[in-house]
């Protein structure tokens, strides 16, 4: 078989580029690792008894000592709603996101940032992520579960600390 | 000049023509979502939004898509690789007739609203076992219209020993190959933990599992439909312009690369959930950038055809080659529209698999512009520039010169629509607006009155596209029962010379299929395992609608 040296040229550049953006994509996830990684969580949960499974026998935001990040922020998406609706975060504070499913697969994306995952049933998302802006931020289920789907959100306020 | 056997052309006629029902309904569909979502007119009979989302994802995603896929495939090795035979055309017939029997089963689910679950049925919604039945026998059914193609093709082979097959027939088997490869994961889902569990057999679903094995398919799914676009783009466009094939060799390496990295890139749909670990879904992430070769490989042969053709009419300037192609010709425009679409398609589709930018982009109406790009444009305008010799082809018709212009128009009506609707929704997406929502203020939240704009101008792109669907019907049926009688090409393209020894390594479906299911074992292998042998606790099911 002869190649051409176009075909040639296209194939190296193929090859160049595929090399390049997965080199990008690669330091940003040694960099960044630990912030990404947290949303492929493993660990699971019996849908039917969230309510008396800790830690979301109490959703909310929690401090926390000891630990790489400063709060942990609970949450459970039920149709169609989130607890908390609404929730403070002092500014600046280093928050480990912990939330599941009771009853179909949600989602939970505070609009206009970088926070967006998935919640489903049988199992834990968790996300770290810091909050540097002030202001008041919208919750919304961005994954169809149902009639009432487009009214499911919350507030998320990022305050003085 | 070859015509298509009249028994074969029925058979195609039939693909086409549910195809194309398909599209009238579920383009009245989306007409209807874009008027929703402008919350100035509210749907009559309390019919909900993601009812009509259903419909629109169920006819356009996988009815149209798959009837006209076969539909085309059939034809296409017709033409090439000579009639079926009676017992490969009954085989087709038969697959035909259970696609046909699944789709109505789904679809009268749909419409009693037992299963508004939209296109990708997630569990633990459940929709009606007769959804997930008709579902099963619609898949089955594509698999007898693939052993059609395949025992076809192995015919050929055996009475033209040490011969590669021809180009589009092919194409067709591979594009077929990975379909039964990919489908067995969604099929066996459905007949393993849907239908059992809306039956009531099961109590509970493993929901990461049934996730999981729905995008082990949704991705190939893509590419089964731009492989058909390419199939047109590689043998047939060529011809069209009146030139010939750019490489042959070229051409076949780039399908068996599609067959191999298409499949084992599926979690790059799911960076965002829990339950896979992040080490799996970077090495899919990997693995799906490496259809950028072969993405690169096809840019490359078609501006290289396009270029060459224009250079023999001897315009040797460094860009005027480009006025020398066939702009009266609807049966170039009308593709070439598309792929120009690819190239924002194509780059959209690298920034969504980049596993960072995923999280600012994941079920926003970034990923629906995304892909009203690449299936709704780049793939959509492509069937439509096939149908308009197609049809004409299997009927006995031409392409007329008022209806050529129509086509002309058509496209670039779509091209305008699309422009405005799919611009909008990637803007919309990266401020935030959720996708598969109906028309919400979220009760007049800061950050949901910047999109909200955005929507109105979705339904000024939508109704655009929406003629533009209504001018493709009117030329279809013209086509078909109305146009001047006379003999309407098959364009397909040939080497101007013929290779010394033909390849045949490009055929040794061991190795290409072997190499296959090597990589999808590697990738999938461990995390399926896991999934199943330390199951999450199972879902009951939903009905929330």
């Amino acid at each position: 078989m002869k190649v051409h040296k176009l075909e040639k040229i296209i194939l190296i550049t193929g090859g160049a580029t595929l090399l390049l953006f997965l080199s990008v994509l690669f330091l940003q996830n040694m960099k960044f690792g630990h912030q990404h990684h947290a949303q492929s969580s493993i660990k699971t949960i019996d849908p039917k008894k969230v309510d008396t499974t800790a830690p979301f026998t109490a959703p909310g935001l929690k401090k926390v000592e000891k630990k790489e990040w400063d709060y942990e922020l609970v949450m459970v998406a039920s149709v169609f709603q989130y607890a908390p609706a609404e929730v403070e975060i002092p500014v600046g504070a280093k928050v480990k996101i912990i939330a599941t499913s009771k009853d179909v697969v949600h989602g939970l994306e505070v609009a206009g940032t970088n926070i967006n995952v998935m919640l489903e049933p049988g199992l834990i998302t968790e996300k770290i992520t810091t909050f540097r802006k002030k202001g008041e931020y919208l919750v919304l289920c961005n994954e169809y579960c149902g009639n009432g789907h487009h009214y499911m959100s919350g507030i998320l306020k990022v305050v003085d600390a | 000049m070859k015509i298509v056997q009249k028994q074969d052309g029925k058979l195609v006629e039939f693909h086409l023509f549910i195809a194309f029902f398909a599209l009238a309904i579920g383009g009245f569909a989306g007409l209807l979502q874009v008027f929703v979502k402008t919350g100035k007119i509210v749907l009559p009979f309390n019919i909900s939004y993601y009812q009509v989302l259903t419909v629109h994802g169920v006819l356009l995603a996988l009815v149209f898509t798959t009837f006209f896929i076969f539909g085309f495939m059939l034809a296409a090795v017709s033409r090439t690789a000579g009639a079926f035979s009676e017992k490969t055309r009954l085989l087709a017939w038969i697959g035909f007739g259970l696609m046909l029997a699944g789709t109505l089963m789904a679809a009268w689910m749909i419409l009693m609203n037992k299963a508004t679950v939209l296109y990708t049925f997630y569990a633990p919604l459940q929709a009606h076992a007769i959804f997930y039945i008709g579902l099963a026998l619609f898949f089955i059914g594509t698999w007898l219209e693939g052993l059609a193609i395949i025992f076809h093709y192995a015919a050929w082979k055996k009475t033209y020993k040490n011969m590669l097959s021809p180009l589009l027939t092919f194409m067709a088997v591979v594009n077929t190959i990975m379909w039964i490869i990919a489908s067995f994961g969604v099929a066996g889902s459905i007949i393993f933990q849907l239908i059992p569990w809306s039956l009531g057999w099961h109590a509970t679903v493993n929901v990461a599992l049934s996730r999981t094995l729905f995008w082990y398919f949704g991705h190939p799914l893509v590419y089964f439909w731009l492989l058909s676009a390419y199939m047109a783009w590689y043998v047939i466009i060529p011809k069209v312009i009146g030139w010939k094939l750019y490489s042959d060799c070229l051409a076949r390496l780039a399908f068996l690369l599609f067959l191999i990295f298409s499949i084992p890139v599926g979690f790059h749909h799911q960076l965002m959930e829990p339950g896979i670990s992040h080490n799996w879904k970077f090495i899919q992430v990997i693995l799906t950038f490496v259809v950028i070769i072969p993405s690169l490989m096809t840019a490359f042969s078609m501006f290289a055809t396009f270029e060459s053709f224009a250079r023999y009419k001897k315009d040797a300037e460094l860009f005027s080659w480009f006025k020398h192609l066939p702009w009266g010709d609807a049966r170039f425009v009308v593709p070439f529209i598309g792929m120009l679409f690819f190239i924002p398609g194509g780059a959209g589709g690298i920034i969504n698999a980049s596993s960072q930018m995923n999280a600012v982009v994941h079920n926003t109406t970034w990923i629906t512009g995304h892909f009203h790009l690449t299936i709704s444009t780049t793939v959509a305008l492509t069937f439509f520039g096939v149908s308009y010799w197609l049809i004409g082809h299997l009927t006995g018709r031409t392409l007329t010169k008022k209806i050529n212009q129509l086509a002309i128009v058509q496209g670039m009506l779509w091209a305008i629509g699309m422009t405005i609707m799919s611009g909008s929704m990637h803007i919309a997406g990266l401020l935030g607006a959720p996708r598969r929502t109906a028309f919400t203020d979220y009760g007049g939240a800061a950050q949901a009155k910047k999109w909200i704009g955005y929507q109105l101008a979705q339904a000024i792109g939508g109704s655009i596209l929406f003629i533009s669907i209504l001018l493709v019907l009117f030329i279809v049926i013209y086509l078909a029962f109305f146009a001047k009688k006379g003999v309407q090409e098959f364009p397909v393209a040939k080497l101007d010379r013929e290779d010394e020894k033909p390849l045949l390594l490009l055929e040794n479906w061991f190795l290409w299929i072997g190499i296959t299911l090597f990589v999808i074992v590697f990738a999938y292998a461990i995390p399926l395992y896991s999934m199943i042998q330390h199951p999450s606790p199972g879902s009951s099911g939903y009905q929330l609608w």
